[in-house]
């Protein structure tokens, strides 16, 4: 049984001080907000994907300082990088609406006690849902502020048991060539393969989102259930896991092996440490003019400094 | 009835125009963004200024090399009029496209731009392409043809071969993975260019 309950960040909505602090941020009119002519946080449908009724979804607020600085939800559902359905930025939203996410099937393998195939909810406990505002930093330097619902991964992943031998935890993404039309092109290897380390898959800040913007995901955001791992680089939040896998040694993801030199494992948020493509020193806040500069580990040093200590941060980057 | 001249004129005026349309767009629309009012950049203003300036100066510099084989054909033979305004604009572009770098991506920070060039393949070439181009714009007077005599403009003026081969490499090495985009831009100014040789294979 869901109970609604109206989440903090949304009653802020309402409140004049805070609207002319939410405005002074902006610098732009969000696009598709101008194109429907009204603000999109009032859940106004605005891509094809919105097409399939988005549920809103109960959970525990998490309003905090970044509540000020969250990002129009047209802007985190319109610009999205999700490159099974294109490597435009506005192609997930236009061709996400074609994957299936109901009933949804999630495959656990490798060192647990408890492999086998789960339902989604038997694998989220939609009673516990909380909000976490998140910063969102993309490797290719725009970020943004996302209000996202979910549980924390740690949550899901002690269900199976893991043995000693589970050094770190793998994800895949869907692959159906049939509704993914990016499937067909040879930019990545596909599946979508990425990892983290058990000890960051264990923290607390990690969440799996099944829902943003007090609604559920969005199939252009990733749904039914995605990976947020907010210090680090957005590619490593993986969307639409499909399989979880505990393994003894690192994972070859998507991203490190089309160039492991770009796309380390790690991927954590450093401003000292350039990508070869990319200064990663400022971001491009969207909605703002001025660029701002990056936070180590995007803002969450206090939370996760601890999990690299005494590693060469450049080397494991 | 409009005399030759006058067509003439009215003509170039009208591929002026045309050529100067995305630059227009842009401008239009920073100036409504800008002021807070709908407008077509998209969620990221100064990422849509880069490409669009990117693509465009691309583009027009294709279509600057496409023009001198058109002409060969009797009745096109007119359209040579047109290439050192195409190549100019293509210039023009070029330069809208550094302007967006250095100050929507840079904010003038020179130590980081200097950086971005050392460092970063894809801006070095970038950069290379626009240090070719720079002093063929600067030459491409009627003036700088006497000075320079016709066969040393000529020379030149043949590194806008090079010029064509960079910038689509500058795209290809910017976007992440293994992208169609940015190659077919390669396979046309390959094109381009190979049809020059044939032509001369078949002269000599």
């Amino acid at each position: 049984m869901l109970i609604k309950k109206k989440p903090t960040w949304q009653l802020s909505e309402n409140d004049v001080t805070d609207e002319a602090l939410m405005h002074s941020r902006r610098d732009f009119m969000m696009m598709a907000a101008a194109v429907a002519g009204a603000s999109a946080i009032g859940g106004v449908p605005l891509s094809a994907a919105d097409e399939r009724v988005l549920k809103a979804l109960a959970y525990k607020s998490g309003a905090n300082d970044l509540s000020r600085e969250i990002t129009d939800r047209s802007a985190a559902t319109g610009y999205n990088n999700f490159y099974e359905f294109g490597t435009g930025k506005s192609d997930p939203a236009k061709n996400a609406h074609t994957m299936k996410v109901s009933p949804w099937t999630v495959e656990v393998e490798g060192h647990v006690e408890k492999t086998g195939k789960y339902d989604l909810h038997d694998l989220i406990d939609f009673n516990t849902l909380e909000e976490r505002i998140y910063r969102l930093r993309c490797v290719e330097t725009w970020s943004m502020v996302v209000p996202w619902i979910g549980v924390p991964l740690s949550a899901i992943l002690s269900k199976f048991n893991p043995t000693s031998n589970a050094k770190f935890v793998q994800f895949e993404t869907l692959a159906d060539p049939k509704s993914m039309p990016g499937i067909s092109s040879r930019v990545l290897s596909w599946p979508y393969v990425e990892g983290l380390r058990m000890d960051e898959a264990m923290n607390p800040l990690t969440l799996m989102a099944v829902g943003m913007y007090g609604k559920e995901l969005p199939n252009q955001n990733g749904a039914p259930m995605r990976l947020v791992v907010p210090w680090k680089y957005g590619y490593k939040s993986i969307k639409s896991i499909v399989k979880i896998k505990f393994v003894s040694k690192q994972p070859r993801t998507s991203w490190g092996g089309y160039s492991n030199r770009e796309y380390g494992f790690y991927s954590n948020v450093n401003p000292e440490v350039d990508h070869p493509r990319w200064s990663q020193k400022t971001e491009q806040r969207i909605g703002e003019f001025r660029r701002r500069d990056t936070l180590m580990f995007n803002g969450y040093g206090g939370e996760v400094a601890e999990l690299y200590k005494g590693m060469d941060l450049r080397k494991n980057h | 009835m409009l005399s030759k001249k006058q067509k003439r004129g009215a003509l170039k005026a009208l591929v002026h125009l045309a050529i100067a349309l995305p630059a227009l767009w842009l401008a239009l629309n920073w100036y409504y963004a800008l002021n807070y009012m709908p407008h077509e950049l998209g969620f990221n203003p100064q990422e849509t200024t880069h490409h669009t300036t990117g693509d465009w100066a691309l583009r027009i510099l294709l279509a600057s090399l496409l023009v001198s084989p058109l002409a060969r054909i009797k009745k096109l033979r007119s359209l040579m009029q047109f290439r050192r305004m195409v190549g100019l604009w293509a210039y023009s572009y070029v330069v809208l496209h550094i302007i967006s770098y250095v100050w929507l991506a840079k904010y003038l920070d020179i130590g980081e731009i200097v950086a971005d060039i050392i460092k970063r393949p894809y801006i070095t070439i970038g950069m290379l392409a626009f240090l070719m181009l720079t002093p063929l714009a600067v030459t491409s007077t009627k003036g700088w043809i006497k000075r320079l005599g016709a066969k040393t403009w000529q020379k030149i003026h043949y590194m806008i071969y090079g010029v064509a081969l960079l910038g689509p490499l500058h795209f290809i090495m910017m976007r992440k993975g293994i992208q169609m985009e940015p190659r077919i831009y390669m396979w046309i100014a390959v094109a381009l260019l190979l049809l020059r040789f044939i032509k001369k294979r078949r002269a000599a």
